[in-house]
């Protein structure tokens, strides 16, 4: 283990991958100083349904499925003794979500958590990954989603104040397969998540949607990467985040790779910033690298802007407070992701959370 | 009984090249029941004073006042101005993305009647409202002007005018952009409101098309920022036959 350890470069901060990151904020994740927890955090909470499972399986038997040059995630493969597993049958056709819950309370030591959710061929579910609490937490999930499959995975970052989260959200897409995921990180002190998607075959569609609203001190970042090294595979991302308060910070980054062989590749990718108050600072950096000329379509987008005075000249008009308008905008411009989630009552939990960060800032 | 009156009001607004004036004292006083009709050529300042009613902060009030029956409009905020019975139509209505009109509605008559609506006769009113101006149904849960056509626009905006009851409304060139069938069912509309409210009603316009369906007691022209002449309906038809050229100096 200690010449394992020895191979994973310490990030200085200087590096592309980490040179928005607070460093010095996360508690020693980046350079493994951190005690390493013992408990596991993860479990499943709703029922047990036909078709599928949920296990730990010591990590000798299983590697993992895809490579990484990311110190944390070099981490969470040494230091996890085993992987969460989640494994859907083929053809299974899950009318229910599938939920998972992460809660913790324990900012001492840091909890290094590997979990693959593995969907059959042809089998259709939707995962929902909640988390709460106060803790540190290193986390890879891979998601391999065999050919004709449909995934949506949502997670919900409602963590409190202090928590340290980095993971990393590796989906394997392959023939005809599609993944969708949803993203929303409102809690926390340090988020830095990287959603990621490789594609395998042919016909496989990807769909990044996010949300996140950072307040006071927060710092979140998303941070995208899409491989098109398959042709005919199609991606679309869309990030939206508003900001207020001193110091909070947001990252978004859209890498999106189309490499020689990807030829027919159709993809987007869109971020959008409200900054609802001075203080709070949002990069956004979408980057398209382009290798073959023969795609259907490479786009990108990029605002970040204030409130729209004459949104809220219209609401008030109607006898609308301001504090009412703003919180009407603000739901609105999260609504078109937040309306992605099928469960309706995590709906009503998210934008009631977005409405008190918004009372919490004064915006 | 509610009067709008508007005493010397003078009107600036910022640009490049500083504060240009464009309101140069407008009186005008506006009583329930009665229908002003406020036209002249474009760029005379009609719009501004519509907006300047409303509190759009654009808009710079240098001199003069408005008050509602004797309150001072002026100090108040913009939605202070609709909760005192204020409501402009506008021109060009403001796309509020991800908020569904039936929300916006609800959210709007909830603060306009300091109580929210009970929802079996909310539903009916607005099933009602939207009935009476051929609206479809499915436009209660499409987001507040969000790829509306001109028409639909005009629509909405006076099926708030109906639903949200003002006591006088500044309706700013509602019929630019409708054609024949859309400009009478929203006249009707405006008539409705009328009757029902016995609402006063300032009628910003450049033609006369829309006086065939709402009926003026008085007519204004407008003209470089200021009430140039006043008169009654006949006056309509004078501009018809020989336009603002007598106004505006050329």
């Amino acid at each position: 283990m200690s010449v394992l350890t020895s191979n994973i470069l310490v990030p200085h901060g200087r590096e592309e991958a980490w040179r928005f990151t607070p460093l010095n904020r996360l508690k020693g994740l980046h350079d493994g100083s951190a005690a390493i927890a013992t408990h596991r955090s993860l479990s499943l909470k709703s029922a047990s349904v036909p078709g599928v499972t949920f296990e730990r399986v010591s990590r000798e038997l299983l590697p993992s499925l895809s490579t990484t040059d990311d110190a944390i995630m070099n981490r969470v493969r040494e230091f996890s003794s085993d992987v969460a597993v989640l494994k859907i049958a083929s053809n299974s056709e899950l009318s229910e979500p599938i939920l998972l819950n992460r809660e913790s309370f324990d900012l001492t030591s840091a909890e290094y958590s590997r979990v693959l959710i593995h969907i059959g061929s042809n089998a259709r579910a939707t995962v929902v990954a909640s988390n709460t609490g106060n803790t540190l937490l290193a986390e890879e999930i891979e998601f391999k989603v065999e050919s004709g499959a449909s995934l949506t995975f949502v997670t919900l970052q409602e963590w409190d104040s202090q928590t340290v989260h980095v993971a990393k959200h590796h989906a394997i897409v392959d023939k005809d397969a599609n993944f969708k995921s949803i993203t929303v990180t409102i809690g926390g002190s340090v988020v830095r998540l990287l959603p990621t998607v490789e594609f395998t075959g042919p016909g496989a569609d990807a769909q990044l949607l996010g949300v996140y609203f950072a307040t006071t001190g927060q710092f979140f970042e998303h941070r995208i990467f899409v491989d098109h090294c398959v042709p005919q595979a199609k991606s679309r991302v869309n990030y939206k985040g508003a900001l207020s308060g001193e110091k909070a910070h947001t990252v978004w980054i859209g890498d999106v790779f189309i490499r020689a062989n990807a030829e027919g590749t159709d993809t987007y990718e869109l971020n959008r910033n409200l900054l609802l108050t001075d203080g709070a600072r949002a990069d956004s950096v979408p980057n398209l690298e382009i290798e073959t000329g023969e795609i259907v379509g490479a786009g990108h987008a990029s605002t970040t802007g204030r409130f729209d005075d004459e949104q809220l000249f219209y609401l008030m008009s109607r006898g609308i407070s301001i504090e009412d308008a703003r919180r009407l905008v603000v739901r609105g411009f999260f609504n078109e992701i937040i309306s992605e989630i099928s469960d309706s009552e995590v709906q009503v939990r998210l934008m009631e959370r977005i409405d008190s960060e918004l009372v919490k800032a004064g915006a | 009984m509610s009067t709008l009156e508007i005493r010397n009001l003078q009107v600036s607004v910022d640009t490049e090249n500083g504060a240009v004036e464009i309101l140069k004292g407008v009186d005008l006083t506006i009583k329930s029941g009665e229908t002003h009709a406020i036209m002249g050529p474009n760029g005379s300042g009609k719009s501004t004073l519509a907006y300047s009613i409303a509190g759009h902060p654009k808009y710079t009030i240098t001199g003069g006042s408005v008050t509602l029956d004797g309150a001072d409009v002026l100090e108040m905020s913009v939605d202070e101005r609709a909760k005192a019975g204020l409501f402009l139509a506008m021109q060009y209505p403001v796309e509020v993305p991800g908020v569904s009109v039936s929300n916006f509605l609800r959210t709007a008559a909830t603060a306009l009647r300091g109580e929210a609506p009970k929802l079996r006769t909310w539903v009916t009113e607005v099933k009602e409202a939207m009935d009476a101006l051929s609206i479809d149904p499915s436009f209660a849960q499409r987001n507040v002007n969000e790829g509306f056509s001109g028409g639909e626009k005009k629509r909405h905006e006076i099926m708030q005018l109906e639903l949200l009851k003002p006591k006088i409304a500044i309706l700013d060139e509602t019929d630019s952009g409708l054609d024949v069938d859309a400009l009478r069912i929203v006249s009707e509309g405006v008539n409705r409101a009328k009757d029902a409210n016995n609402l006063g009603v300032l009628l910003i316009t450049h033609y006369t098309r829309i006086l065939r369906y709402i009926k003026p007691d008085f007519v204004h022209v407008f003209a470089n920022g200021k009430v140039v002449e006043e008169g009654g309906p006949e006056l309509a038809d004078k501009l018809e036959a020989e336009g603002y050229a007598e106004y505006v100096g050329s």
